[in-house]
């Protein structure tokens, strides 16, 4: 953080950010602890922030204790990342009605959408934020733009936190994607027991910052916070073993290791729910019961489903070995084909969520280092 | 602008052409949506019927007659099962056209192989009608077409017209034939050696299943054929044709955008693995 940039917000006014925000007319969502786990909800006070909470994150585990801290934001992440605040789980993509003559008319309702402001981004999440950007607006690999998507990114405001407390699942470093962010934020915290450190990432968040009128950041404070981010690096031990896995997945197509794990994963798709970067959805039809009006969705979907590679007549992938290779080989290997990056950010969801406690650290390890 | 929304079309003609497949002559009702229209022979359409949802299906009429769409369509799931009851005069959702289509451009002047499994026909029909259409703009022209069973032949007549073009080759081929077949039996590979192949001034557009395929551009190579003058389309399951759903992944493609049309090298290092 440069000392330029950087102020210092003391603990107390967090709540004038989250008012000046709420004024100038977002929605301001955070981070609750709902449910035994960390997730984002709207956010009116400071009092809402699950403050004192720790995640404890193992494979096939996820646990919040009460550590008493002060602190609000000192746990690593939480089942959800931004995605569903942007792809929706599930919308109405446009409506046919049937006209009394027969004929078939076809319209789409603009999303509802409002501007919001998001606490509590962390780097990983903000990476995958950027590839879904890519997706979904930039149009890569070709691709049309998506116009719901589109609306509701326009209108995001990004309050990201400086990760200090990485879980045991966490492996951003090597992904080279945190745990600190460094881009694609309107505001960064660090966060401190007394307080934030505040940088703006954004004119949006300049203007935010000069709003709230606070004291530069005292050099002593700059010097903890980078201390801060160097223990958090460190406290990560898990790691990919790369961060373009591509060929060696490719040339490992029919490695052991692919039964090894079909016979362990149950083919659930807990992973692609709460991967933050994973796309597929499908587009069902949802015909009106009065047979006056026919809804066309689209949800999410995984590719460990059946369905998802079902052509008339054939499963191309038709059992858990090769959808668990679909999976790894897309993420980590052909999604550099179509992104220019992996697909895996670091954030260790896949692994905490998986119900079997699968690592998707050990099995591209397991399968790439015992490769070519 | 929604990318996603369908235009009305309506269906104009139905052709039975056996007993699970049908044809469907569709125009689009709005008349500067339809005058707008213009797609590449191997490029597909979304189908939408009321009520039950989108098919991808490839357009087999000419591009140069934009305003009438022939769709070929089996009945295999519950969407074509339902297009298949409808009427002329009925309306469903169109949009498209989707993907790359076939090479036409790299054809120029050269041989076409045209060479189609089962309803692999249907996507390459509208290249047979172009070539056919422009004769002195290409060589040879070599229509394969390869059937499970005798009784799947489509289109007999119009094989026996294509055979009686000049400078036009047609092998058929079951891989059960009967009483009534005077084609070859056995897989489709085996006419090859009837083929008056040039290899280095052929081009290859295949379609059809995917073993057929396999063991067809495995084979087309091995006596000569460039990879890079085979071409063909791929089938997934597509749900947006935009490149979003990720339901058509191959490798690192998504078919809806970078096929259905590929050259054989662009998927080649995939298509012997099983499971992609």
């Amino acid at each position: 953080m440069d000392s330029a940039q950087a102020y210092f917000m003391p603990r107390a006014r967090l709540q004038d950010l989250i008012d000046s925000l709420a004024a100038a007319g977002y929605q301001c969502m955070g981070p609750k602890a709902r449910d035994g786990a960390i997730v984002f909800e709207a956010l009116a006070d400071a009092s809402e922030l699950p403050t004192g909470m720790r995640d404890h994150q193992e494979p096939g585990s996820y646990r919040l204790t009460d550590t008493g801290s002060p602190r609000a934001f000192a746990w690593a992440n939480g089942p959800q990342a931004l995605k569903p605040l942007l792809f929706a789980p599930s919308e109405v993509l446009w409506r046919a009605r049937r006209r009394l003559d027969g004929g078939l008319d076809f319209g789409s309702d603009a999303p509802q959408v409002r501007p919001l402001a998001v606490f509590g981004v962390r780097a990983c999440d903000l990476a995958a934020l950027a590839i879904q950007d890519q997706h979904f607006v930039q149009g890569a690999h070709g691709a049309a733009p998506d116009p719901f998507y589109r609306m509701r990114r326009d209108g995001l405001f990004l309050v990201a936190v400086n990760c200090s407390h990485p879980a045991s699942t966490c492996f951003c470093v090597s992904t080279g994607d945190g745990p600190r962010a460094t881009h694609g934020f309107d505001l960064a915290l660090d966060e401190r027991d007394d307080g934030f450190l505040v940088e703006a990432g954004s004119e949006r968040g300049r203007a935010v910052l000069e709003g709230l009128a606070l004291a530069a950041a005292l050099p002593a404070q700059l010097a903890e916070a980078r201390e801060q981010t160097a223990r958090a690096e460190q406290a990560m031990t898990r790691s990919l073993p790369g961060r373009n896995l591509r060929a060696s997945l490719f040339a490992n197509l029919e490695h052991p290791r692919w039964d090894e794990v079909a016979d362990r994963c149950l083919s659930c798709g807990n992973c692609t729910s709460v991967c933050p970067t994973c796309f597929c959805h499908s587009e069902p039809e949802r015909p009106r019961i009065d047979g006056g009006e026919s809804v066309h969705a689209r949800e999410w979907d995984s590719c460990f489903t059946r369905g998802h590679s079902h052509i008339h007549g054939l499963t191309v992938r038709p059992d858990t070995r090769t959808r668990y290779r679909q999976w790894l080989t897309h993420k980590l290997g052909s999604w550099h084909d179509q992104f220019g990056r992996s697909g895996c950010i670091g954030c260790g969801r896949c692994i905490a969520w998986c119900p079997v406690g699968i690592d998707i650290t050990e099995e591209a390890g397991a399968i790439c280092r015992s490769g070519p | 602008m929604n990318p996603h929304l369908p235009a009305e079309a309506e269906v104009v003609e139905r052709i039975q052409e056996s007993a699970s497949v049908f044809t469907l002559r569709l125009r689009l009702c709005d008349q500067a949506v339809r005058e707008g229209y213009r797609f590449d022979p191997g490029q597909f359409n979304m189908l939408y019927l009321y009520g039950a949802g989108e098919v991808p299906i490839s357009i087999v009429s000419d591009p140069e007659e934009p305003e009438h769409l022939l769709h070929t369509i089996r009945e295999v799931g519950r969407v074509t099962h339902g297009m298949a009851r409808l009427r002329t005069g009925e309306r469903i959702g169109l949009r498209g056209p989707y993907g790359r289509g076939w090479p036409l451009a790299l054809a120029q002047d050269r041989d076409v192989l045209v060479l189609t499994g089962g309803l692999g026909c249907a996507p390459v029909v509208s290249v047979i009608n172009h070539i056919v259409l422009r004769r002195p703009e290409f060589g040879r022209l070599t229509i394969i077409q390869g059937v499970k069973h005798a009784e799947d032949l489509l289109w007999r007549e119009r094989y026996a017209a294509w055979a009686g073009l000049a400078d036009t080759q047609v092998l058929l081929s079951a891989d059960h034939g009967g009483p009534l077949w005077p084609w070859h039996v056995g897989l489709v590979t085996g006419v090859f050696d009837e083929a008056r192949i040039e290899t280095g001034q052929t081009l290859v557009m295949m379609c059809g299943p995917e073993g057929m395929m396999r063991a067809s551009a495995r084979e087309l190579a091995l006596r000569g054929v460039e990879e890079g003058n085979i071409w063909l389309s791929m089938e997934r399951n597509m749900h947006c044709a935009l490149g979003h759903c990720g339901h058509c992944q191959y490798g690192g493609s998504f078919v809806c955008r970078q096929g259905p049309v590929f050259s054989y090298p662009e998927i080649k290092p995939l298509f012997d693995v099983w499971g992609f």
